[in-house]
């Protein structure tokens, strides 16, 4: 029984398949709507998962970020050298030689030109001390070199680089009235830092008369389970005034905007497009039911059921879903994985530069929406297919 | 006129589902383009308001960078300049961040001046003048969050500390300005530098930037030079430019995620408008035997060709006029992103503009076959299947 039914399906099915090329047109300008819809939605939706990997891979569970209280982000936070003291002795901070893992860090703005544009965009530029290496475990310098600790030079990410004008080894820099030498470029494993400039805290905090305040440390944990046994410690000193944040935490919070931004607006372009798409979808197979009406009716007055009538129908709509999904999936994978971009991140005010993320569940998302959007196409054609009335069917022109 | 009505909707109700299906999906561009258009107004920031004949004097670093409040007198000093008052942001936190909107301190009367384009009553200038904590806030920012005049509005600070040791400054609101046009962004909220520069623990002397008034636009790439030649080797340079250039630049800095999606929504509208053309011309060229009959019985071939445009462009304006009013109450009811948009509005000039796109989609689709459809000879196309 089920045998013959299956038989059936397949039957209707070949035939369905083989009478595509005589409705060519329709079939393909349905099969590049789906498409289109599925480049659009991937793409979209690419720009934030870039975005939200960069902050992803910057936040560390085990790394804990120290700011003043009431501080919204790293440019309206100050410390004192003393309180960065009273923190360093705090319990649950790793260790390394004897010495906590702490890293005092200066973050101040500078404008530079955009190569793609010529305007100007805030770039931060950030002060760190030595333990800022170990701290942050993941920069390494990849051409160039360090630093000098005490002199006027940078080292400046991979993205900055890849972003603003004047950024290649050997310029020169000025802010005010200071000049800064590029001598390196560096990596951070894709993190935020790739879209900073680094130097040596001690030189930056004159050039900006920061005298010895700083306004972020940044604090390496035993393990990521002693966060609340710092932060308590911390939040209990009356000495200190300050807010300790899971870094995790911060970078979710610093990716907000933006990704409320990219989903809003990739989400209801998406929707629209995909109720667009459902309408091409549905006028190519009710064009295509209606022009196999005599077919079907000769085919149910042969003995053939009307379930398998239905099934046939709504998987010939499925694979012109699928096959448009698969285009549209690989259409964004090459026109948008890995495509380079900068944006301002409002919380902290500095440009972020990201690449565009097209991954295996954003193409699997996808291909699936366009099966639905097939289905859903299908449906409605599909039962008008069935229910067709055999005899008015047969005697139609 | 009339006689071709029951003839019109007779050809709608052949292919009804078709005709639906057509008009929903011009329904469904039309809706694009509304968010299209809101969109694009959002990331260009009023670019297109910024005045002419207004300067903005930054320092050379970064915004973010203070400037010193004796800039003012000399740059009022400097050949070309009408006037010139200051601003610094303060980017307070109103409850939790997610209310953000622009806060200001500025000098009420020089500020209002520079800006006409913000429309205060006089009466509530003087309230403001009188009030060391008064503060005045835009229509927008005011329905937004229901205020009212004479309501006091807590701020948390976060860069300004107030000198009493807290973290909250409290404005008494004296006035809700207006726009002198609906471009006008009217989400800030300004409040007097005299009462920030006193009770701030960092101390006086410090603003944010400058504008200037120049008296003459031609020569305001000039006078911008001017000032930055005056601060040259001085503790804090300047940089200075047209207000159009500072605010396009700002916008630029969102980089090119608004053009990336302004592009992907712009080939989803034209794609959706072909395909939904193609169908309405198809079902024009499937009736041509029908419109030879038409002919054959006396009608002229002007009475066919308006017969066709007729029903295209029927469709067109039915469809276009429910897609932009659906985009225009969608949009008024609420920007997507949950307030990361400075502005969302669906802007009147766009409206007319989508209503003129509908309006030549119903002539383009309709002109072809509508055109072929009157040049037909009678005979041909009768003959035709």
């Amino acid at each position: 029984m089920i045998m013959r039914w299956f038989s059936q399906v397949f039957a209707l099915l070949d035939f369905n398949i083989r009478s595509l090329p005589k409705r060519k047109g329709a079939a393909i300008a349905a099969m590049f709507g789906i498409a289109g819809v599925v480049a659009v939605l991937v793409g979209v939706l690419s720009i934030g998962q870039g975005f939200r990997r960069v902050m992803m891979v910057t936040g560390s569970p085990d790394t804990a970020l120290v700011l003043r209280s009431g501080a919204d982000s790293e440019m309206t936070s100050i410390l004192g050298r003393d309180e960065a003291r009273i923190v360093a002795d705090a319990p649950g901070i790793a260790r390394a030689d004897g010495k906590p893992l702490v890293s005092p860090e200066l973050f101040v703005i500078v404008d530079l030109a955009k190569r793609s544009t010529g305007t100007d965009a805030n770039v931060a530029l950030r002060g760190v001390e030595p333990p800022a290496f170990s701290v942050r475990g993941d920069v390494r310098v990849v051409e160039g070199r360090p630093f000098a600790w005490g002199r006027n030079e940078v080292i400046v990410g991979r993205g900055a680089h890849a972003e603003f004008r004047g950024l290649d080894i050997g310029s020169e820099l000025s802010f005010g009235q200071n000049r800064w030498k590029v001598v390196g470029i560096f990596e951070a494993e894709g993190g935020l830092p790739e879209s900073e400039i680094w130097t040596d805290a001690a030189v930056l905090a004159p050039a900006y008369r920061r005298g010895s305040s700083y306004q972020t440390l940044v604090v390496k944990l035993a393990s990521a389970g002693t966060f609340q046994q710092f932060k308590d410690a911390l939040t209990a000193d009356p000495r200190l005034n300050v807010k300790v944040v899971r870094e995790t935490d911060y970078y979710a919070e610093q990716s907000r905007m933006i990704t409320l931004l990219i989903t809003g607006l990739g989400g209801i372009i998406s929707a629209l497009m995909a109720v667009g798409a459902i309408f091409g979808a549905l006028n190519t197979m009710y064009t295509a039911v209606a022009s196999r009406a005599r077919e079907i009716a000769t085919l149910e007055a042969l003995g053939f059921g009307s379930s398998p009538v239905i099934v046939s129908v709504l998987i010939e709509s499925m694979l012109l879903g699928l096959a448009g999904g698969i285009l549209g999936a690989l259409g964004a994978w090459a026109a948008f994985d890995g495509y380079r971009a900068a944006t301002l991140n409002w919380q902290s005010f500095s440009q972020v530069t990201f690449a565009f993320d097209v991954n295996p569940p954003l193409l699997m998302a996808g291909i699936a929406s366009a099966l639905a959007i097939g289905f859903i196409g299908g449906l409605l054609p599909a039962i008008r297919a069935a229910r067709l009335p055999v005899a008015i069917a047969l005697r139609q022109a | 006129m009339m006689k071709f009505l029951p003839l019109l909707f007779a050809t709608f109700k052949r292919h009804k589902l078709r005709t639906l299906l057509t008009v929903l999906s011009i329904v469904v561009a039309f809706v694009l383009f509304g968010y299209l258009a809101a969109i694009r107004k959002a990331f260009e920031m009023g670019v297109s308001v910024a005045g002419q004949d207004r300067l903005v004097v930054r320092h050379k670093v970064s915004l973010i960078q203070l400037l010193p409040a004796s800039y003012e007198a000399e740059i009022e000093k400097i050949d070309g300049v009408e006037d010139a008052t200051h601003a610094t942001w303060f980017g307070g936190i109103y409850q939790e961040p997610r209310n953000f909107f622009g806060q200001m301190a500025v000098k009420p009367e020089e500020f209002l001046k520079m800006y006409p384009e913000f429309v205060l009553p006089p009466e509530q200038l003087e309230a403001w003048t009188k009030t060391k904590t008064g503060a005045i806030v835009g229509r927008t920012t005011a329905n937004r969050f229901n205020f009212q005049v004479g309501q006091k509005i807590p701020l948390q600070a976060t860069i300004w500390r107030p000198k009493d040791g807290g973290s909250t400054w409290t404005f008494d609101l004296v006035g809700i300005y207006e726009a002198a046009s609906k471009e006008t962004d009217t989400s800030n909220f300004f409040f007097r530098s005299d009462y920030l520069q006193e009770n701030n623990v960092w101390g006086e002397g410090q603003v944010g930037w400058y504008y200037i008034r120049v008296a003459d636009p031609s020569r305001a790439e000039e006078v911008a030079r001017k000032v930055d030649e005056r601060f040259a080797n001085s503790p804090a340079e300047t940089k200075t430019e047209t207000e159009g250039a500072f605010v396009k630049a700002f916008a630029e800095q969102m980089g090119n995620i608004g053009a990336i999606i302004r592009a992907i929504l712009t080939a989803v509208f034209f794609t959706i408008l072909l395909v939904a053309g193609n169908t309405m011309a198809q079902s024009v060229r499937e009736r041509v035997s029908e419109l030879g009959v038409m002919k054959a019985i006396g009608f002229t071939d002007a009475q066919v060709l308006f017969f066709v445009l007729a029903e295209s462009l029927l469709i067109a304006l039915v469809g276009g006029g429910i897609g932009l009013t659906v985009a225009w109450f969608a949009i008024a009811a609420g920007d997507p992103t949950s307030g990361a948009l400075p502005v969302f509005f669906f802007p009147p000039a766009d409206v007319i503009a989508g209503i003129l796109f509908a309006f030549a989609l119903g002539l383009l689709t309709g002109l072809i076959p509508g055109v072929q459809a009157m040049r037909l000879n009678t005979v041909e196309a009768l003959r035709r299947e």
